[in-house]
């Protein structure tokens, strides 16, 4: 048996009827439908993304183990997900994401640059959200955009070749 | 290619290899070293370690960069150089940037002189580090009382986390967080409650995982090894006991694939802590006037003789413990059975003796122990398995994984880590549903009541066709169906639906010597080497039921060890000679016993197990027995020496086992049974009116006077304390809840009727109309037989 080549099932002892939403399962279901049955669990990225965005940006243990619950694996295979990617947030959040990235081209670039402006001008430490909550800052693990960095995603939206100015501009636009 | 087999080139050496075999597999057989810490042979391939990487080229073309020896198979005419330049640079690359985080705290680390780091660092490191930023911290979880962690040591090899997931079949441990941040850890901080966990405490390659009781106990260099076998299952592990000053330091596995692969259970990693308790019994004691006396073993044994004497007869009863090694009991039946009795047995907590003249000539698994994985199916009748035999029960999980159809029909729903069918009936009605698979198997009816087969009954009938077809079907019988009052009949049945299917028969030994008992003739109706006496003695419950007036036990506590511990108190109490030879003293048998022989308990004396694959693994006493108490084969032939009786002039434990070894030549494994269906009578064991059946499962760290007291094992989630299990049917109808304290009575089997007040848990697990009360544990010594009817109600009212 390889780790690799045979997904370890656990089968939760609850009824998935009562995981989660109706609206949210058929979302995940769609997902897991791409996938051969025993390769359920392929669909955890994407249901703990639409899970995520159903709670307001953020997931709580109890979400990740229905999710794990939901797809028959592990509860620890869904917490190493969710802790290895940025795009997860397992703390409440902001009413929106500013993610700066700090991967080679975007700091040669001028990241950290915006990175200091937003922390001062906005008053919050990467990691944490302003006072107003209107906004959860984050430095972010490659955004896959070196052409035009520095690159900053804003909940779902890319922004590139981004300045000071820009980034304020961006954010005054928010709400 | 002929035959399917690779030829290649490891360092020059020509090896053949299977296609698909890892390069590292290779290298391992032909003697080759790679310094590895992810891989391992009984885990999936991670290849995350990098510390494998050598050079090789395959059909005269170089592999451009180093390849990793574990996760990179063999091909035709592959040459792989492991110390070449370009080998080692890699392998040193590797060391230095493992070690980059690797703490400086060997000094003050368990793992110290026997750790995989530092023999590779020693290696393959440099002496002076590159690295002058600041290492990480990772801060500790509780893994509970058997696991001590250090994460800051942790290299994440994963090796912990692939066995939780692949062998023990729980992920309880995974690898959170990414780059500098990954941690090895539960994440939510919960401690590992599984009863092979202490093997990740091998898997380890650095100070990361250690045993918590062993910790800061001793230092690796210190430690002498021996060889031991382990005295708490049918299994017989064997082991490699590390010794200091004549102390049992700790517990390793030693690898035999035939019995224990390269692991052990927990249960005989950390039971060597119940050495040293405080109730050891170190010098031999005699009751005058009511009052406990330390005396010289001559005065001890000159009472013992006197006493064993007095009864006459058939007046003497001896109760063993299975867990005697063959050579005690071999010298215990030849000792009673010289005093003119008979009355010798060692299955314990077995309640019903009805079909005895049917009992095979060596009940045992029916299969070698290493073959069960090969099973495509198989039924197992009575017993929590992963409790009973933690090892066998990881054999059929592996069976299981690998498509076969693992069936259970117990009182209580098991918890598996594997897929299965289990049907539920209360003890005294296992018989239903073996005659419901009987009528699906098409074997003509069997009087009696029977369950309405379902289309589980019909999936295991099945299946156990389909694998008898193919011959790899098993019926196994467990402690829990042993110890049922209707044990001879589903025995009967067991063994009818294996015939109906073509399946082998196959019954699981409870304890460590338990098929030795059948070698030894330490059992009523056997004679060494298998032969019945002229007319078999009493059985382990007819000695108490119909009491003698003189007892001796051996290596047992009354109250913890018998199936009825009411019934037996109260014999012994009335009995006018008790002889208790014991490696612990406890109050049971302070109140019961006229003198106390004190004697070796695990690895304090020569011996030999027979495991329930019926081998014979003999082994050294490691340490000396503490104090003044000696190994029990001595004892026993000094006892018999004193009484003058013929056969006791042995001079050593080998002489021993040669004499009983040349009586059993003959002697094979036979699950055959004798003797037609038995008729039980049910009545007793039929709960009246609002009456619920006590079904008393003896837990996983309850089983033995040595276990009962590891204090380690105890502290774990696994070990349970009395309680009432209820169905939450029967907990509604009595008007029970969660957590309520429940009177329990019982009547024992003279008429005595018992009360104890214990917790209730419910849990749907349990068949409905059973009470489950563990037995073996702390205050079920106060109750009455292991299963039987019970009344159940709120305490108070």
């Amino acid at each position: 048996m390889s780790f690799r080549n045979t997904p370890l099932a656990v089968i939760h002892d609850v009824d998935k009827e009562t995981l989660l939403t109706p609206e949210l399962r058929a979302e995940i279901d769609k997902h897991v439908a791409k996938y051969p049955p025993e390769w359920k669990q392929s669909a955890v990225m994407p249901a703990l993304t639409l899970v995520q965005d159903h709670n307001g940006g953020w997931l709580s243990r109890e979400l990740m183990d229905q999710v794990a619950a939901y797809l028959d694996m592990p509860e620890t295979a869904v917490y190493e997900v969710a802790t290895f990617y940025a795009m997860y947030d397992l703390e409440p959040v902001g009413r929106h994401k500013v993610c700066v990235c700090n991967s080679v081209s975007c700091m040669l670039g001028g990241a950290e640059e915006l990175m200091h402006h937003i922390e001062k001008k906005y008053n919050v430490a990467p990691g944490g959200t302003t006072a107003d909550g209107k906004l959860t800052f984050k430095e972010f693990e490659c955004l896959g955009a070196c052409r035009h960095a520095p690159a900053v995603m804003v909940d779902k939206a890319y922004h590139e070749c981004v300045t000071p100015e820009a980034i304020d501009k961006i954010i005054d636009d928010l709400d | 290619m002929s035959d399917d087999k690779i030829t290649l080139e490891i360092d020059g050496r020509v090896c053949t290899a299977a296609p698909g075999e890892m390069i590292i597999a290779v290298a391992d057989r032909e003697g080759i070293v790679i310094p590895r810490f992810c891989y391992h042979e009984k885990l999936s391939i991670a290849a995350n370690c990098r510390m494998c990487l050598v050079e090789a080229e395959q059909g005269g073309r170089p592999f451009p960069k180093p390849i990793p020896a574990c996760a990179t198979p063999v091909g035709e005419g592959m040459k792989v150089l492991t110390r070449s330049k370009k080998a080692l640079d890699a392998q040193r690359g590797t060391m230095e940037f493992l070690l980059i985080n690797h703490p400086l705290d060997c000094p003050i680390c368990d793992q110290g002189g026997e750790c995989e780091l530092q023999d590779v660092s020693m290696g393959y490191g440099e002496d002076v580090s590159r690295f002058s930023e600041r290492k990480r911290v990772v801060k500790d979880e509780d893994l509970g009382p058997l696991i001590a962690t250090e994460m800051t040591r942790c290299i994440h090899c994963t090796r912990c986390v692939r066995f939780g997931a692949e062998v023990a079949g729980l992920r309880e441990l995974g690898a959170t967080g990414r780059g500098e941040d990954m941690r090895i850890g539960t994440f939510v901080g919960q401690s590992m409650a599984h009863e092979l966990s202490g093997n990740i405490i091998d898997l380890c390659p650095v100070g990361a995982l250690t045993s918590k009781p062993y910790r800061f106990t001793a230092r690796a260099w210190e430690l002498t090894s021996d060889e031991g076998i382990a005295p708490h299952d049918g299994v017989g592990s064997n082991l490699q006991l590390h010794i200091r000053g004549g102390q049992v330091m700790r517990v390793h596995p030693r690898d035999n694939e035939a019995v224990n692969e390269c692991w052990i259970s927990d249960r005989d990693r950390f039971s060597y802590e119940g050495l040293n308790s405080p109730e050891r019994l170190k010098a031999p004691m005699l009751k005058r006037d009511g009052e406990w006396q330390e005396v010289d073993w001559q005065e001890a044994l000159h009472a013992a003789v006197d006493l064993l004497k007095a009864p006459g007869p058939d007046q003497l009863g001896v109760l063993v413990s299975p867990s005697a090694t063959l050579e005690e009991q071999f010298l215990l039946q030849r000792l009673v059975r010289a005093l003119g009795s008979d009355h010798i047995d060692t299955r314990l907590r077995q309640l019903d003796f009805s079909a005895a003249a049917a009992d095979p000539r060596l009940p045992w698994l029916g299969v070698p122990i290493a073959e069960l994985e090969q099973q495509q199916a198989a039924l197992l009748i009575g017993s929590d398995i992963r409790q009973e035999q933690p090892l066998l029960a990881h054999r059929l999980r592996k069976a299981a994984l690998s498509g076969a159809t693992i069936a259970l029909l117990n009182p209580y729903e098991v918890d598996l880590n594997h897929r299965s069918i289990q049907l539920r009936s209360a003890p005294q009605a296992l018989d239903r549903d073996l005659r419901a698979l009987l009528k699906l198997l098409g074997r003509p009816p069997v009087a009696g009541p029977i369950a309405e087969p379902d289309e589980r009954h019909q999936r295991i009938a099945d299946a156990l066709t389909r694998a008898g077809q193919a011959g790899k079907g098993l019926v196994l019988l467990g402690a829990l169906a042993e110890n049922a009052p209707v044990y001879g009949l589903v025995r009967a049945l067991a063994a009818e639906v294996a015939a109906a299917a073509g399946c082998q028969l196959g019954c699981l030994a409870p304890a460590a010597n338990s098929v030795g008992s059948w070698c030894a003739g330490s059992l009523p109706h056997r004679l060494p080497g298998g032969a019945a006496p002229a007319r078999p003695g009493l059985d382990a419950r007819a000695m108490l039921t119909d009491p003698r007036q003189g007892y001796l036990l051996w290596g047992l506590e009354p109250d913890r060890d018998l199936a009825d511990p009411i019934l037996a108190m109260s014999a012994l109490r009335a009995a006018k000679q008790v002889v208790a030879c014991t490696a612990f003293r406890s109050p049971a048998l302070d109140a019961v016993a006229d003198v106390l022989l004190p004697i070796s308990a695990f690895a304090e004396t020569a011996g030999t197990f027979v495991n329930t694959e019926a081998r014979w693994q003999r082994f050294q006493g490691a340490v000396p027995p503490p104090g003044d108490s000696r190994p029990g084969w001595k004892v026993l032939r000094v006892l018999g020496t004193m009484m003058e009786l013929p056969g006791f002039a042995q001079n050593s434990a080998r002489e021993v086992h040669d004499e009983l070894a040349s009586q059993c030549r003959d002697l094979t494994p036979d699950n055959q049974l004798r003797g037609s269906m038995p008729a039980t009578d049910l009545s007793s064991a039929t709960p009246q009116g609002a009456e619920l059946f006590r079904l008393g499962n003896v837990p996983i760290y309850a089983t033995d006077p040595l276990v009962r007291r590891a204090s380690a094992l105890q502290r774990t989630p696994l070990a349970e304390q009395l309680a009432v299990s209820l169905h939450p049917e029967d907990a509604a109808a009595l008007g029970l809840a969660d957590g309520q304290l429940a009177r329990v009575v019982q009547v024992a089997t003279n008429g005595e009727c018992i009360e104890v007040n214990a917790p209730v848990v419910i849990d749907d697990r349990i068949a409905v109309g059973c009470a489950r009360i563990p037995a073996g544990v702390e205050g079920s010594g106060e109750l009455g037989p292991i299963m039987g009817p019970v009344q159940i109600s709120k305490a108070g009212d």
